[in-house]
Order: C-alpha cells, then structure tokens, then sequence
C-alpha cells in the first residue's frame, strides 16, 4: 500500500475550526451564513480533491505530533475514511441550507453559537474520518461528544437539560470508563495503535477472553453507535432543533460511532483474528438485538422524530452486522450501508422539521392527511422510506441486497432472517404514515386549505437528498467503489 | 526487661525527644485555646532541635569554640586542634537556623491568632466554631 | 553570566522581596513593577538553565565556591530544570493576572503582599533547585511561612483560622522532614543529597535510614495533603484571596511531590524505596483511596473554589501512585503530572479568580449565566475542566495515559480503576458547573427560548486577567502536543536506568 504524505487532511479538518469569521459577523446572519458555506464548499473540495489519489489505491498520511512512541496523533486517509469523509461533508452543505431555512423559520436564538458549533462538529467528524490510529480517533471522537453538547442542548430549557446529562452520561461515560481503559491495554500489549489492514493486536498472543473483554469494552465504549444497551441517549437527543438531529443523529455523530467500531472490528482486531478467535458470533448477536428491539420499539411511537430515532438505532446495527459477518460480500454491504442510510435518513429527519415548521405537528398522529398540503415533503418522504426499507427505488437497496448475500456467504441463516424480518418492520413502521398522509377520507384530512409547503430553504435539501438516494441505486460510486476497495484491502 | 531498660539508658536522649514530640502534638490535638495548640507546636519543634544537638554531644568533650590567643605567634597553625575532643558543632549550627525558623513561626502563628482573635472575640476553638456554624 | 543562572534563580527574587517592602513605603505603584521583573529574570534564567541541562548534562553550583559537603551546592539536572522552569513560569503569569484582584482586595497592602509573592516563589524555586537537604528544610520554611502569610491575608475571619491549622499540620510535616535528615545526617555524617547517595547503599539493611525513609515521608505527604493528612488543604485555600489561592494551590503541593521524587530517585534510589523497603503496594493504595476520597468530597462541595481544592488533594493521588508504582511509566506520569497538574490548577484558579473579581463569589448560585457574562473566562475553565477531566489533546490526557499505562504495566488495577473513577467523577463535577453557566435562570419560563428574553450584556473581567488565562489555557493544548518531546527530550533522562 503505498502511502503519500500530505496536509490536505489536516487543512481538512481544520477549515471549519477556523470559525473566527462566524463568530465576528454574529450581527450579520447573511455574512454568518455565507462563512458557514465558505467552510463547508472548502472542506468539501478538499476531501473531494483527494479522492482520486484514494481510488488509485494510495493513501494519504500526516503526522500532526508525535505525543506517545507508537501512538502520535496521525492522518491516514483510506477508502474507508474516504467514503465517510464524503458523505459527512457533502451532507454538511445541504444541511447548512436546510438551517438557515429552519433557524429563521422558527426564530430560534443563539444561532451564532449554534452554526460555530456545527462547524466544530463536522471538524471533529473529518478527524475521526482520516483518523490514523487509535488515540487519534479517540481525540476527535471527543471532541465530537463535547462540540454537539451545546447543540443538542440548544433551547436550554429543562428538557434539554436532563436529554444533555444523559448525552453527556452515556457517551462521555463509556468513552472514559470503556474506551480509555481498553486502549490503554491494547497499547501495552501491542506496542502500538496503528491502524494497519490487520489488526495491530493480532500476533500480541493475549488471551481469548482477555480479547473478548476488549472487544466488548471497545464496541460498547463506542456508544455513539447505539448498540443496545447503550442507545438512549439517541431519543432523548431529539429535543435537539432538527438539522442538529438531521446531520448529527442521522449522519455524524452516530456514523461516527458505527465508524469507529468498524475500525475497531477490522482494523484493532481485525478479520483474521475475529475469525480464528471465532468472536463473529459475539458482534452479531448484539446487532441482531439491537435491529429487532430497535425495529420493535419504533412501531410503538408516535412522535416522528423518536420513530426516526429508534430505527436509525436499528439502521445503525445493520452496520455492525454486516462488518460481524466477516464475509467480503456482507463487510461490503454493511459499509455502503453508512452511505446509503446516510442520504435516506436526513432526508426524513429533513421531512420532519419541514412539516414542525410549516404546522407545528410533532406526532404521526396529528398528521394525517398532510400530503395534500406538504406533497413534496411527503414524496421525499416516501422515496426515502423505501431506500431505509431496502426497497428500489431507493439507495437502500443495495446494501441490503449485499448484506443479504453476505449473510449467505457466511452461512448465517439466523442473520439472514434477522435482516428479513425486520425489513418488514420498517415497512410497517413506515409506510402507514405514509399511506395516511396521501390517502385518507377527506372528513379526516387535519388541514385545510391546499398546497403549502415548508419554506423553499427547507424544501430544497430535502428533495436533493431524495433525489441522490434515487440516484445511488442507479450509479453507487464512488461509494461502493470505496467499500469494495477497502473489503479487498481487509481480506 | 533489663535489655529494654538498658535500651531507655542507654538511648536517652531519644526518649526524651519522642516523649516531648508526643506532649507538643497532644497539645496540638486536644487543646482547645488557640494559643495552647501554638505552645504545643513550639514544643514538637523544640524536642527536634533538642535530639539534634544531642546527637553532636560525646563523652568527655567540651564545646566546640576554639581558643585563640592575640597576635601572630598565636597563629591558627601553633595549635594542632584534635576534633574528637570537641563536640560537633554542625547540629549547633543548623539548629540555630532552625531555632530561627521556629522563632519565626511562632511570630506568625501568634499573629494569625490576634487576627482570629479580632475577629471572633475569643481564642477558644469551640466557640470559634460555634460562631461560624451560625452564620 | 550563564555559569549563574542557578544563583540568580533564587538570589534575584529574594533581594528583590527587601526592595519591594521598602518601596511599599517610599511609592506603593513600584512594587508591581519590581516584582515582574523579578520573576523575569528569574524565568528567564530557568529556561537558561534549562537549555543548559539539555546541552551538558547535571548542573552543580556550589555556593561561595565552597565543595559538597561542607559547602551548599544546588544540584540542576533534568528534573529539577523541567520543574524550575514550570513554578518560574507559573508565578509569572500569575503574577501579571492578579494585579488588579490584589489592588482590589487589599490596596493598602501592596508592599507586604508583593513582597510575601516573591519569598514564597524563592522558597519554592530554592526547593527545587537546591542539592543540600538541610537547605531544602529552610526553603520549605521560607515558603511556608511566607504561604501562610499570604492565605491568611483574606478579609473574612474564617482566613486565619484556616491558615492557622494549615501551619499546625505544614509545621509538623517539615519538623518530621527535619527529623528524618537528623536521622540521615546522624548514619552518613553528611547533608549533601548525592553524597549521601553515595554513602548510603552499604547502609540499606541498617533500621536507621529506613526510619529516616519513613519519617521524611511522612513529613512530606504532611506538606503535600496526601490523604489522611489532607485535612488542611480545602479550607486553607478556600478562604484565601484569590492572588493567594491561585499561587499557591499550584505550586505547594507540586513542589512537595518533586521532593518525595527526589527523595526516591535521587537521595534513596529506586532499589531502596521500592524492593527492600516493602511498602510501594501499601502507599499505591493510599493513593487510591485519596483519589477516590477527592473526588467523592469534591462532588458534595457547593462552593466552586472548595471543590478544586478536593480536585488537587485527587490529583495529588494521581501523583503519590504513579511514583511508587516503581516503573518508567508510572514515574513518568507523575513527573509529566507535576507539569500538567501545575498549569491545569493555575489555569481553574485563574478562572475562578475572574468570577469571584466580576461575580463577588464562588458558590454554585452566583455562577449562573456565566457563559454569556464572562464568556471568555469559561472558555478558559472549560479548557482546564477537560485537562483535569483528561481529554485528548490537553496535557491532562497525556499524563493520565502515562499513569494508567503504569498501572497496568505493574498489574495494579486498582489504581487504574481509581483514575478512570476521578475522570468520570470529573465530568459530572465540571459539566454540572458548565451546566449553571450556560442555562440562564430564566430558562425556566421561556420552553423554547425564542429570543425574546433579554439576553444579559457581557461583562467580563478587565484584559490583563482574561488575557493570562487564554494563554495558560492555551499553553495546555500546546503542552499536551509537545507531551513526545517532553518526555523525550527531558523527563527520559530524569529516571535512572534501574527503573523498569
């Protein structure tokens, strides 16, 4: 693997760290607004102008300092950071026009504060992207936890108050008391916390169970993936304003979860190890528990944004699984998976503060009969349900059809009803509201007068991504490209 | 118990120092006036000094100061000084300094009493307490 | 001019102290001025000194030219320049962001205070730099009694009393440390750290110099707070002015666990203090309790300034434990500790200085609303919060990691589990703070906040105090990138190879 030493990466992540602008032009929302965008086409030209070094197999490397013998804080950008980088940052522009959109709408306040840590946030998802070893990505995934806090908290009332200790509980918490400790035994049995294409801790002779421990220690310590037990932290983050919930709970923060314990499965562990260790089964069960109840769980709710909330968790173990499964096919699927749910998912989280801002309705069940008013919203709605559905002409179906055919390669006939069941759980979560909102006796029709959308600001990203999502099952690259190449890279 | 009682003869001074350390901490401890507590501390610091000075004492010296004559035939080189016949003068030397610092002490911790005592109107420490629980 | 900097470390601010009380008589404006330069100079010759250490090796002064150990040498090496450098630097800042709390709080005092200021950082930078133990014990004094003087300098009465009881206990530990070099001086016949180094090795067996061990320790976890001996520590630094406070709550204790490294290292080598004197699991375990202790106390503490100090007898912990786990790695987490626990403490006590100048207080209730009043003081304690917490890239991780790395190397995970408990413990206890300055008292009403409320004006604390306090807290980050060439470069050569 040939390695190729540039900033880029640094410049990367550090562009939206450079928010001295946003902060002085606090008096002047359009010139605020235009920095964001500034920093968001920047960074997005900067991951982009890498991306043809990555296809050609080369990667990227930049050491920052050498803090610790074997563990410095460290760039290495892979296909794997690659295809994460991309939709983190592709997504951070629509979603800066989707808030400019909300915020105004709803006249919220403090949203200087707002828009520097959202670029504080995204700067922290690059790093965790291009991240080199392990210490390095611990370092951006906190800074993650702490940029999102005030987000997540964003109206400072009492709810947002309880919803941000239990944040700060489950997620700090598991990354000081699981994370840290497990890295700093990894490190002294191995030496080093490099990120290499198998895993540094193989050929460290530790002990089986001493291995179960840290793999435990390290999936659940990651808990912004939401693995049950660790997930509800998730719901109660929906008192967030949307854009916050759209890009951090639906693309960043919680990708930035499922991401770090991708790498941890293949790249701490790695695959040859998990398999003579025979540790695969472990991983899939967790997800599969986690994609059940998750499924389960959001048939019952009727807020919107807690529904979306409990099947992003499910979504989110589709991720897991497929790495779990340890087959090239299903590693594939689980990957492009992160891209695919990526697009999906803001797209419904985008729908839902659509529809809070042009009605105030919070719950599915004050929403019936809303496609007559809202029909684009809606319609972007129902494209990406069906791509989380796994079903064309959404995006989503590629991943699942490849973590479907991973399943079957690994032999895993229970994951392969796991994954079937609950795509008919989705669906029947999904599709109802669906199907209300279109086509309901008129006498039950909660609105009146006709069409009348959310504010262009708001209505645009969301077709956009829908749109994508459509287009992703026609033409997937560069992203399947990029899971492909890394699953070769593994095997 | 002879060898015990040969132990306390024979390392006297040891004993001597333990037992005023342990009378100064007592006062320390459980006094209750405020200008006792500070006597006590003088004590634990003056049984140090005490085992210093012990220590440089033998059997048969004298102190350690040098005679001189006047004049130049008096010069430091006429006397051949043997030091096993004069007691070690160092410990003298660095408990002056102590003896110093435990002066200087004293003077601080007395003048942090008068402040408390301004204060609080009595230099008693459970009514000190008492008062600030009250507030 | 160089062959002086270890005399003008320590002689420059100690002329200086005479100079400033007689100008507090002649023209009160003088005093800050001269002490500024004081202490520039003397930060200026530690870091000259520093880069001396780096280039040649050990560094020895002997006093009026007179040769160890009938004359007084200071004795620089490695450590002690790492040290030397951070206490010069740390009073400086201080120093300059004080001025206006201490002409605020006691304006006709000013000769006195500066005066006390520069003794005390004397005492603590002779401490550190002297190679002479009976030198060391009258250092101690000096800045003792200088501290004393200092912290008792509070307007309210609960100062003095405090103070009193911090002299009682910070008497006690250094007459033991007295005793324990009688003991030393009474088995060697010498007072000069490495010779008794020297003498020492064929006496290891003898009962005598394991009690001079034991005592000298005692008198120095006296001076330190190291639990159970730390009951003096929270109020004393509690009622002091904040000038006071925020000098002396990172330096004393500091300089008191380079002593105990010293002591281990240099003057007992590790194979004494940790194979033949069978205590290190004993102490480790104290450790753990003290740290498990601060944090417990700290989360019950409603004053903002109570709770630090729980959070330095915690860290004190840290750093007792790491030096006697009796590796490379622990001893390396303890001494990189002493660098990090110093900035990180100044950089809190700064902050809390601030609030208490604009705020008058330091209790939980008038910290509210302080992001929006004083935004850029938080900042500050925010940054410091995640030093202590221990989040990457601040300095805090970096020695936590070192420390834990020793705990594991050395198969006590107890210790290990103790500072993961004192980081989450943190959290809650720096997040809850955070939280009563961000979430305004009239958050209550409004649900969804719509901007509507009056958003209250900044005020924050005049630029020479907020100013020092972003450097600091910048100097945090910076020191945690530059952890690899710390280590490499100076705390690689402080422990002796015979550490594993």
């Amino acid at each position: 693997m040939e390695t190729v030493v540039s900033i880029k990466p640094l410049l990367a992540v550090l562009v939206s760290l450079l928010v001295t602008p946003i902060l002085a032009s606090s008096r002047a929302p359009n010139v605020r607004e235009m920095w964001t965008f500034v920093a968001a086409g920047v960074k997005f030209l900067l991951v982009l102008s890498m991306l043809p070094v990555i296809l050609n197999g080369t990667q990227i490397v930049y050491t920052v300092a050498e803090v610790i013998p074997g563990a410095a804080i460290k760039f290495k950008v892979d296909s794997f950071g690659m295809l994460f980088a991309l939709v983190s940052s592709s997504l951070w522009i629509v979603t800066s026009v989707y808030s400019i959109g909300y915020m105004r709408g709803l006249k919220e306040h403090s949203q200087t504060r707002y828009f520097c840590f959202f670029a504080f946030a995204l700067s922290a998802t690059i790093g965790v992207a291009f991240a080199g070893n392990l210490l390095t990505m611990y370092l951006f995934y906190e800074m993650l936890s702490l940029a999102t806090y005030p987000l997540v908290t964003h109206h400072q009332d009492h709810e947002a108050r309880s919803s941000g200790r239990k944040y700060l509980l489950y997620i700090v918490g598991t990354s000081i008391g699981l994370v840290l400790p497990a890295m700093l035994i990894c490190y002294d049995l191995a030496g080093t916390l490099e990120f290499g294409t198998q895993g540094f801790l193989a050929g460290t002779g530790a002990s089986k169970s001493l291995m179960a421990v840290l793999l435990v220690l390290l999936i659940f310590g990651f808990a912004k993936a939401a693995i049950m037990p660790f997930h509800s932290w998730l719901p109660a983050a929906m008192v967030a304003p949307t854009p916050v919930s759209a890009l951090l709970h639906a693309v960043a923060v919680v990708k930035v979860g499922v991401f770090s314990v991708v790498r941890v499965i293949t790249e701490v562990f790695g695959t040859d190890l998990l398999f003579s260790l025979n540790f695969s089964p472990i991983i899939l069960f967790f997800a599969s528990a986690t994609i059940l109840v998750g499924s389960l769980i959001a048939l019952s709710q009727d807020n919107l944004k807690r529904l979306l909330a409990f099947s992003t968790i499910a979504q989110l173990s589709y991720i897991v699984l497929g790495v779990g499964l340890l087959s090239p096919l299903g590693m594939t699927g689980g990957m492009l998976h992160i891209a695919m749910h990526a697009f999906g998912k803001i797209t419904l989280f985008f729908c839902a503060g659509a529809i809070f801002v042009a009605t105030g309705k919070k719950n599915i069940s004050e929403m019936i009969g809303i496609g007559r008013r809202m029909p684009v919203t809606m319609g972007a709605f129902f494209i990406a349900s069906l791509s989380i559905t796994g079903v064309p002409p959404g995006g989503g179906f590629i991943s699942k059809w490849y973590l479907v055919l991973g399943a079957l390669q690994a032999h895993q006939v229970a994951v392969l009803v796991v994954l079937l069941v609950s795509s008919f759980l989705n669906a029947c979560y999904f599709l109802p509201i669906v199907y209300k909102a279109f086509f309901c006796p008129p006498k039950e029709v909660m609105f009146k007068g006709g069409f009348q959308e959310a504010p262009l600001f708001c209505v645009v990203p969301l077709v956009i991504t829908a749109v994508i999502s459509i287009i992703l099952l026609l033409f997937p690259q560069p992203f399947l490209q990029l899971a492909t190449m890394t699953v070769q890279g593994l095997m | 118990m002879t060898d015990f009682a040969q132990l306390v003869v024979a390392k006297y001074n040891y004993w001597i120092y333990i037992t005023l350390m342990m009378i100064g901490l007592y006062a320390i401890i459980s006094k209750n006036n405020l200008v006792k507590k500070i006597l006590g501390m003088n004590i634990f610091q003056t049984a140090i000094i005490l085992f210093y000075v012990s220590i440089g004492a033998k059997k048969g010296a004298t102190i350690p100061i040098l005679e001189h004559g006047h004049g130049p035939a008096h010069g430091a080189g006429s006397h051949v000084v043997h030091a096993a016949d004069y007691m070690n003068p160092l410990p003298h030397v660095l408990m002056l300094t102590a003896i110093v610092v435990g002066v200087a002490t004293l003077g601080v911790a007395l003048a942090l009493a008068l402040k408390v005592y301004r204060h609080y109107h009595t230099l008693e420490e459970d009514e000190i307490l008492a008062q600030i629980r009250k507030k | 001019m160089s062959t002086q900097y270890p005399a003008l470390v320590v002689v420059v601010p100690l002329l200086s102290a005479f100079l400033i009380s007689a100008a507090g008589w002649a023209n009160k404006r003088l005093c800050f001025p001269i002490a500024v330069v004081a202490l520039a100079i003397s930060t200026y010759s530690c870091f000259g000194l520093l880069v001396r250490v780096l280039n040649e090796g050990v560094v020895v002064y002997r006093w009026a030219g007179w040769d160890p150990p009938w004359g007084i040498a200071y004795y620089v090496d490695h450590l002690n320049a790492l040290v030397l450098t951070v206490v010069a630097v740390v009073s400086l800042i201080n120093l300059v962001a004080t001025k206006k709390s201490i002409d605020e709080e006691f304006p006709d005092k000013l000769g006195p205070f500066y005066s006390l200021y520069v003794l005390m950082v004397t005492g603590c930078l002779g401490i550190v730099a002297t190679g002479d133990a009976f030198n060391l014990y009258v250092l101690l004094e000096i800045s003792a009694l200088t501290g004393y003087g200092l912290l008792a300098m509070g307007s309210k009465g609960r100062a003095p009393l405090s103070t009193l009881n911090y002299l009682y206990m910070g008497t006690i530990g250094a007459c033991f440390y007295l005793l324990g070099i009688g003991y030393l001086y009474i088995v060697t016949g010498s007072l000069n750290m490495v010779d008794i180094a020297g003498i020492l090795p064929s006496l290891y067996q003898s009962k005598a110099v394991m009690a001079a061990f034991i005592i000298c320790m005692v008198g120095v976890w006296l001076k330190m707070a190291l639990f159970p001996l730390h009951a003096w520590l929270p109020n004393a630094y509690t009622y002091a002015p904040s000038a006071a406070s925020s000098l002396i709550a990172p330096l004393a204790t500091k300089v008191m666990i380079y002593v105990m490294i010293r002591l281990i290292l240099t003057v007992f080598t590790p194979e004494f203090a940790f194979t033949t004197l069978s205590v290190s699991n004993a102490v480790v375990w104290l450790a753990v309790i003290a740290i498990v202790v601060g944090a417990v106390l700290a989360l019950q503490e409603r004053s903002l300034k109570k709770m630090l100090t729980y959070v330095i007898v915690a860290e004190v912990g840290y750093m007792v434990g790491g030096a006697w786990l009796g590796n490379s790695a622990g001893m390396t987490g303890a001494i990189l500790h002493i660098v990090n626990d110093a900035l990180m403490t100044l950089c809190v006590f700064l902050a809390v200085g601030n609030i208490v100048y604009k705020a008058k207080g330091h209790c939980f209730e008038d910290l509210q609303g302080l992001f929006r009043k004083m935004p850029f003081t938080m900042g500050g304690f925010v940054i410091g919060a995640l030093s202590i917490i221990g989040v990457p890239p601040t300095c805090g991780f970096f020695s936590k990691w070192y420390l834990i790395s020793g705990a594991i190397k050395a198969g006590q995970y107890h210790f290990m589990a103790a500072l993961l408990f004192s980081s989450l413990v943190c959290v809650v206890l720096f997040f809850r703070i955070i939280e009563i300055g961000y979430y305004e008292p009239f958050s209550e009403e409004h649900g969804h906040g719509h901007g509507h409320h009056q958003e209250p004006s900044m005020e924050e604390a005049p630029l020479s105090m907020v100013v020092p306090l972003l450097i600091v807290a910048a100097g945090l980050v910076v020191v945690g990138l530059y952890t690899g060439d710390i280590v490499e470069h100076i705390i690689r050569f402080a422990i002796p190879k015979g550490l594993a």
